[in-house]
């Protein structure tokens, strides 16, 4: 510095502390990561939910719904049947309750079928061809990203409209046709060739056909049944048959004024309800364990009694005559299976459903090489591929958990394994990332926000009509919703590690970027680190 | 029986400083951003319109302490430091002088030849920096410039031990100083000894955890916020490292004021504390929502709001964070000594009403839609400063 300028009296220059780099200090330092949320680790469709979370909460749908759509075709769909165990996993739970993540899908789906949101077609076309048997979740989510992928995809179905279980097995009431109908077009509008009642009964013949490769996703349609002894007039029929029937018959089946379910599913309930929306006055589901044993999902439990469905637990059906059924009153042994008391009672009764799980027709792959089928279903590897090259399957077939969304999460697996298959390379998946546990939060930094609940029909009002039970989020409170996720180990822009860096050694970049350490003064205490709300940063030992 | 008469001069009851404003503020300094996520409580948040978030969230901020300073690592008194200075400044749009005592905050931000600070500093002694502020503002009075704003500042040892008579008369003849007090509870500086702000049965090189009444004695030690009010100055107010949004809006309020003002934050010591680095933040937090440290505002001596607890903890999990209070805990846990201090955190809690009320819960409101992917995350610049509005 120039010493003839210096203001009077001041002989000294001045040094800033930027000379004196602190990051030598250091032992330890801060790194930002991204971790895997829990409701991410937890969605058998792969679903990036932090991430459309993320564009919801600013308000940006499209973009939120444009990132479902790069993993599952069907939010508006999820958004109804999904059982979403991304909110059993959910991190908020610990601190309120649990982000209600599949209301607000079901916000982002509605809003792109009302405002006709679509993708493009594939502009590169590879001009391999595969074939998808059934048009159920499984078959059209894979027929989906097939697609995407620029192949030429024709799905076949046995049945008269699309959809598999989503239409012939979830009732309306819980799935409105003109959402699954929505949802399907979509993908038929990005060039998917759709077959019905084309049965595939033959696949070799169907391989000869030039198809380069095949995925299968029949599902499970076979009500299975039980021996009762029954006199000839009982009427009995299985719960898959009769909700089919439901959809597609014009004259709906009547099971009379008294109908006995049999069964502890979510089928079990289903036909309980759609009997007493078909004018029955009493539905009795028939269980043979407790209600805690239930495999059916407690809302659904709950949602039939409101609508005063009975349940009648501890029993079983040993007989049924025309108009009554002895049923058989069942304990628990010490490990919690039923046994027999010896203690009957009668039943008034006009017909019995039969809810007792579902079998796949595998039928049609008798005598195709390579594909082995054990305990009923189709046995694929990890890249869901039968032992017969370039055929793959997936869904109700396969050995999973049978629900949409894990039909739904095959179908994208498939796809990326057969496009890989089609390519002549092996799709390998991006490693995960660790969980971001609930203990990396610093749950302080979260205000308090109640969960939004979407409403239901009254239970009476409902139990009389098909219209839809529950409705959805207005947009303010979609965007509540959405405004209560943690962001779990992904930052979230913010800046308290901007904020609380004693040696403002934090910088921001840009919001795509986020921050960045200067390490040339950062000390490594930590407090970006403790302070972090959602647990993005960590500490690592310095080299 | 008479009815005592109002007299005419009810307004100006206060006893030092003439005219007492007909109404206090009734809100506290800091309106709570409604909005769910973190925005009420995080440094900042990219959902948040510019206006609401805090001064530290801008990168276009004075950082009055930047980088390099010589600071222990996670010190509370520079973040405490900068997070008041940045938001002086920008309530005094850039137009402000810093007197600071001798303290940790001098001497790690300044040795010869390096400074950190990027503000007007002025450092003279430990025990004078009050009086070196009152003349800052009177000459600046005599040279007619009322444009200037002046701060002084500096740790519990040079506010409430030696520079307290300095400070005392500045605060008798109401100068037009906004004095900062950083208070880490000990001087630090020199080796941790014990000061007028030490919380019984702390340890310190001065009070050592040994025999009968280990750590410093009750009865002692002076609480300077309620010293400060009893000058009847227009504005005392705590605050605390761990409630950002409060600090910054309580220096904009005691900048949009004239006279003499006092702001005592609180700022945990890693050293001197016995914590990790990384919980400089959250050892504070315990010690507010202990209620053993109240949050609060007065103005003209009077009280006018405080800041609730949000989620109470009790007083041994503040103490036990600290390896200054171990010896309450081990060998003999002293529950006694647990109890006092209880007590003393209870009757905070009664005397400034910090009673848990949670959080009011928030609903739906959309009316504070936000630009969407703001460009501002850069290139963020506040409108305009505060309205200065003389109060």
């Amino acid at each position: 510095m120039d010493h003839q300028h210096k203001p009077f009296a001041i002989t000294l220059d001045v040094g800033s502390s930027l000379a004196n780099q602190t990051g030598t200090w250091r032992t330890e330092r801060p790194i930002y990561v991204d971790l895997l949320p829990p409701c991410n680790q937890a969605c058998p469709a792969g679903e990036n939910i932090q991430q459309w979370l993320f564009h919801a909460e600013e308000g940006d749908y499209q973009a939120a719904w444009r990132q479902i759509m790069a993993d599952n075709p069907f939010p508006a769909i999820m958004g109804r049947v999904c059982y979403h165990p991304c909110q059993s996993s959910c991190n908020r739970a610990e601190v309120d309750e649990a982000v209600g993540i599949n209301a607000v899908e079901r916000f982002l789906g509605d809003e792109a079928l009302a405002k006709g949101w679509r993708l493009d077609p594939p502009t590169e076309l590879t001009g391999k061809r595969v074939l998808v048997v059934g048009a159920g979740p499984s078959g059209l989510s894979a027929a989906y990203h097939l697609r995407r992928f620029g192949h030429e995809v024709t799905v076949r179905d046995a049945g008269p409209m699309a959809g598999g279980m989503m239409r012939f097995g979830i009732p309306s009431y819980r799935l409105p046709r003109q959402i699954l109908d929505g949802e399907v077009q979509r993908i038929l509008d990005l060039g998917v060739t759709l077959e019905l009642e084309h049965k595939v009964e033959d696949l070799e013949g169907a391989l000869a056909e030039g198809f380069d490769a095949v995925f299968l996703a029949v599902g499970a349609h076979i009500g299975k049944r039980a021996y009762i002894p029954a006199g000839e007039s009982a009427k009995i029929l299985d719960a898959v048959s009769y909700l089919h029937d439901v959809e597609t018959e014009d004259e709906k089946p009547m099971l009379g004024r008294r109908v006995v379910v049999y069964g502890g599913g979510n089928t079990a309930i289903d036909a309980a309800r759609t009997a007493k929306r078909l004018g029955a006055e009493e539905a009795i589901i028939v269980y043979r364990r407790t209600r805690d044993k239930m495999p059916a999902h407690d809302f659904e439990v709950q949602e039939a009694e409101e609508e005063g469905i009975l349940l009648k637990w501890l029993s079983t059906i040993k007989h049924v005559d025309d108009g009554k059924m002895v049923v058989e009153k069942m304990a628990l042994d010490e490990t919690g299976f039923p046994q027999p008391t010896g203690e009957f009672e009668e039943l008034e009764a006009d017909s019995l459903v039969l809810a007792l799980g579902q079998e796949a027709d595998l039928g049609f792959l008798d005598g195709v090489a390579g594909i082995s089928v054990e305990d009923g279903v189709v046995s694929v590897d990890g890249s869901m591929m039968t032992g017969r090259a370039g055929v793959f399957a997936g869904g109700d077939m396969v050995p999973a958990e049978r629900t949409v969304t894990v039909a739904v999460g095959h179908g994208k697996k498939a796809a990326r394994h057969i496009d890989a298959y089609l390519r002549g390379a092996a799709y390998q998946p991006e490693g995960k990332h660790p969980v971001a546990t609930f203990d990396r939060l610093t749950t302080w930094y979260y205000a308090d926000a109640p969960h939004q609940h979407r409403a239901h029909l009254e239970g009476a009002r409902r139990a009389g009509t098909f219209d839809e039970v529950v409705s959805g989020l207005t947009e303010e409170s979609a965007q509540f919703e959405a405004r209560r996720c943690m962001s779990c180990g992904n930052c979230f822009a913010c800046d308290n590690c901007f904020g609380v860096c004693p040696d403002n050694a934090v910088k921001k970049v840009d919001i795509a970027k986020g921050y960045a350490i200067d390490y040339d003064y950062c000390k490594g205490c930590g407090l970006c680190v403790a302070e972090c709300p959602c647990g993005s940063i960590s500490m690592v030992p310095e080299e | 029986m008479t009815t005592p008469e109002t007299t005419d001069l009810a307004d100006q009851a206060g006893f030092h400083h003439g005219v007492v404003p007909d109404v206090l503020h009734t809100e506290p300094a800091a309106a709570p951003v409604k909005f769910y996520q973190v925005g009420s409580f995080a440094v900042g948040n990219r959902l948040l319109p510019l206006e609401v978030r805090s001064v530290q969230s801008d990168p276009n901020r004075t950082n009055a302490l930047t980088s390099g300073h010589r600071a222990c690592q996670g010190c509370g008194e520079a973040l405490g430091a900068r997070y008041a200075l940045d938001a002086a400044m920008h309530a005094a749009k850039g137009r402000m002088v810093a007197v600071n005592a001798t303290g940790c905050l001098e001497v790690f931000s300044t040795p010869y030849p390096e400074t950190s600070w990027r503000v007007a500093w002025l450092h003279s002694l430990f025990g004078n920096a009050p009086a070196v502020a009152s003349g800052v503002a009177a000459a600046y009075k005599a040279m007619g410039r009322d444009d200037i704003r002046v701060v002084a500042q500096g740790g519990d040892g040079g506010t409430v031990d030696i520079g307290f008579g300095c400070l005392s008369g500045m605060f008798e003849r109401n100068d037009d100083v906004l004095y900062i007090c950083y208070d880490n509870e000990a001087y630090m500086n020199t080796g941790i000894q014990r000061s007028g702000a030490t919380p019984p049965a702390a340890r310190t090189a001065t009070t050592q955890a040994v025999g009968d009444e280990p750590g410093n004695v009750f009865g002692q030690g002076k609480d300077l916020p309620r010293i400060a009010m009893a000058h009847e100055i227009p504005y005392v107010a705590t605050a605390s490292v761990d409630n950002l949004h409060d600090l910054e809006a309580k220096v904009h309020r005691a900048m949009s004021m004239k006279g003499a003002r006092y702001i005592h934050v609180l700022v945990p010591c890693p050293l001197g504390w016995g914590t990790a680095s990384s919980a400089t933040v959250s050892v504070a937090r315990l010690a507010t929502q202990s209620g053993l440290f109240p949050i609060f505002e007065a103005e003209y001596g009077e009280v006018v709001s405080s800041v609730p607890i949000r989620r109470r903890v009790p007083v041994e999990d503040y103490l036990k964070a600290q390896k200054r209070f171990a010896h309450l805990f081990s060998p003999t846990r002293r529950d006694d000594v647990i109890e006092r201090l209880q007590a003393q955190a209870d009757r905070n809690i009664r005397r400034y009403n910090l009673l848990p009320q949670g959080d009011s819960p928030e609903q739906p409101d959309l009316t504070d839609q936000p630009p969407r992917h703001d460009p501002a995350f850069t290139s963020q610049t506040l409108p305009t400063a505060a309205e200065e509005t003389s109060h």
